[in-house]
């Protein structure tokens, strides 16, 4: 994944004169990538499964369910906001495919189309919410969680009579969603979910979008000084608006993971606490809290090391009982190795 | 609305309404479901009463749908009407408890999984002349809260009659995976089947996260080749773990507690071996049933004694009388 990171073609007169290791050196995620080969080089040293390479799917797996979120989170939080309800958005986006689906016998792709415009929808009411109150993006995204988290329940059991949405997976158009969204291939011994795939080519597109394109500088001035953006003419509440939608759509997308790779069954109660690991990604990858810094190639990085701690703990054996303890530790050093090293990288 | 916006919606509305016209599914879906028959019967004519069911349930959990549905049928034969609350936080569940003190309800029915915050509550309960009967959890504290009656299983013992039964299969090494990290009846399961079979590790995934939960087990099984039995807690967690064994290319059979509609169907078609069921149906119908007992005849259901409804196994011998329970929601 670190292939993404390119120099730029067109050079900069300011940026020319620098040696390229600064310039590496001085990317938001070279930080979280140094702490990520120190978590790699210490389960490797102390987890004999985690050499394995057949089980480098599994552990890149981990980190895809948390990575792929990531990627919008990512691109929200340099535009200086953040989403809490992006982790129960996800369990709503397969909520209303599957239940759509079922309760009009409808083809499972009509489905996915609702439930793409419902996810949409949520993202624009929260930007469209924002922008017009004023109010911080933590009372904001606060409420619309609360809200679907409620509704995930209530319109599953309105459905359904129950807590879990009914399987819709013997319905048509099973098979082919299944195959985009939650299909497997193997890969010179390595089983390779699909959505790895997918992660990969959403982690690369944000980060051209990002580096390369007008929108994606205006992200960068949003986040940095929303102010000052207007000023010089950028669209600030187009940009906030399309952040928060862009989250609705990665949100349909791992909703759509989550209901093809169960079987068609989604549980209305999952998803809760799940927005904090993504955001957690971002900022182990470099994103700043306060917005205008980050990078996409680093909230992978930080997915990948939370996928490598998380595992990686249960690849070495240890007692279950420090499992969290474990984590949390882990999390912390690979934070702080990539605050030290971005504290020399600046130094230069 | 900008007009790019404008666009869009209208172009997802004509795409919805195209696709509405012909894209019927050929099998599944609502129209495929047979409705189950209604319950008829009368309802008692005892004067109507008001009772608080109080659970540590996280919302939207399976298990606790199935509890919530056997106290609904109780309440409705007996003419109660049912308040059903929940908190996985002790504190706030023990503040339901005195939320329901304060609304002057005929009874309460609560799970006592985190005895010690909300035992204090319930014997205020109990001092405000409120009958409380005490469900699925507290088998050792129920007495000391001054409830009326227990409804549920013995979890250790659970685990030890699930000991025995993979024991009695031939299993080697036992993988526990316990989807509440801290819940003592998860704890006391897989302290069970320790007790009877010996080779047994316990593995915290978390619960509320299925994908997670699925590559946790899947490194489980990649890590630990000898884990021939992996046995979950629950029944989401089950069949996650089907999936897990199958992504570890580990040829680990699963066990499972609890049932579910896909559980039952797991089960006829062998990829998970054995359920392990203590009927919550039968909990929550029992623990709101005994209050009604309790106000209109003076009874006691077990007579002071903790009555069990498990552990009973269910696998592909027994799997037919039950399956179309489970498909209904009340197994």
């Amino acid at each position: 994944m670190a292939s993404t990171i390119t120099t730029p073609d067109t050079v900069d007169d300011r940026v020319s004169t620098r040696s390229v290791g600064v310039r590496l050196l001085s990317r938001p995620e070279i930080g979280s990538l140094v702490g990520a080969a120190v978590i790699l080089l210490f389960f490797a040293a102390t987890a004999a499964p985690f050499r394995d390479i057949n089980n480098v799917g599994t552990i890149l797996y981990g980190a895809a369910l948390i990575g792929v979120m990531a990627v919008p989170v990512a691109l929200l939080m340099i535009g200086g906001e953040f989403d809490l309800s992006a982790g129960v958005a996800v369990t709503t986006a397969g909520l209303t495919a599957g239940i759509f689906a079922y309760q009009f016998s409808v083809n499972v792709w009509l489905g996915m189309v609702v439930s793409l415009a419902v996810a949409l929808a949520v993202g624009a009411f929260n930007g469209w919410l924002l922008m017009r109150t004023g109010l911080p993006s933590f009372l904001v995204t606060l409420g619309t969680f609360f809200i679907l988290q409620g509704l995930n329940i209530a319109v599953t059991r309105l459905t359904s009579g129950a807590v879990a949405s009914n399987s819709v997976g013997d319905m048509d158009g099973f098979s082919s969603a299944h195959a985009v969204f939650a299909s497997q291939f193997k890969l010179g011994g390595i089983t390779v979910k699909i959505i790895i795939v997918w992660w990969i080519v959403f982690v690369a597109v944000a980060a051209w979008f990002l580096l390369r394109t007008k929108v994606g500088n205006w992200i960068f001035a949003v986040g940095g000084d929303a102010a000052a953006a207007r000023a010089v003419g950028v669209p600030v509440k187009k940009v906030k608006i399309g952040l928060f939608m862009t989250v609705g759509f990665f949100a349909w997308f791992t909703g759509m993971h989550l209901l093809f790779a169960q079987n068609g069954v989604v549980q209305s109660g999952e998803g809760v606490g799940k927005e904090f690991l993504y955001i957690i990604a971002a900022v182990v990858g470099g994103c700043l809290l306060t917005g205008g810094y980050g990078s996409v190639v680093g909230a992978a990085v930080g997915a990948l090391i939370f996928g490598m701690v998380q595992l990686g703990v249960v690849y070495a054996g240890w007692n279950p009982d420090w499992f969290k303890a474990f984590l949390g530790v882990m999390l912390l050093l690979a934070t702080i190795v990539n605050l030290v090293v971005k504290k020399k990288a600046e130094a230069r | 609305m900008v007009r790019w916006q404008k666009k869009a919606v209208a172009a997802g509305a004509a795409l919805v309404l195209v696709a509405a016209l012909g894209a019927c599914s050929s099998s599944g879906g609502k129209k495929d479901e047979e409705k189950a028959g209604g319950s008829g019967g009368n309802v008692a004519n005892t004067p109507r009463m008001k009772v608080a069911l109080i659970t540590h349930s996280k919302p939207g959990d399976t298990f606790w749908d199935i509890v919530r549905r056997g106290a609904e049928a109780a309440a409705q034969k007996d003419n109660i009407e049912l308040q059903y609350s929940s908190d996985p936080d002790g504190a706030g569940q023990a503040n339901l408890v005195q939320t329901a003190i304060d609304s002057k309800v005929d009874g309460i029915a609560v799970t006592l999984n985190k005895p010690d915050a909300v035992i204090p509550n319930v014997k205020k309960a109990v001092a405000a002349g409120i009958p409380v009967t005490v469900l699925n959890g507290g088998l050792d504290t129920w007495k000391t809260s001054g409830a009326i009656g227990y409804f549920g299983q013995d979890e250790r013992i659970a685990g030890q009659a699930t000991g025995e039964k993979l024991k009695a299969l031939g299993a080697k090494k036992v993988i526990c995976v316990i989807h509440e990290q801290g819940n003592v009846s998860l704890e006391a399961r897989c302290q069970g089947i320790k007790d009877k079979f010996g080779a047994v590790e316990n593995l915290n995934v978390d619960g509320a996260d299925q994908p997670g939960t699925q590559a946790t087990i899947t490194s489980k099984l990649q890590q630990d080749k000898t884990a021939d039995y992996v046995v979950a807690l629950n029944a989401g967690v089950a069949l996650t773990a089907v999936q897990a064994a199958k992504d570890a290319g580990s040829s680990a059979k699963i066990g499972s507690f609890d049932m579910s509609k896909e559980m039952a169907k797991a089960v006829k078609d062998g990829t998970v071996d054995f359920a392990v069921d203590q009927q919550p149906y039968l909990q929550g119908y029992l623990a709101v049933d005994a209050i009604w007992l309790n106000k209109t005849n003076g009874d006691t259901i077990g007579g002071g004694e903790a009555t069990l409804t498990g552990p009973a196994f269910i696998d592909k011998t027994n799997i037919e009388a039950v399956e179309k329970y489970a498909t209904a929601g009340t197994r």
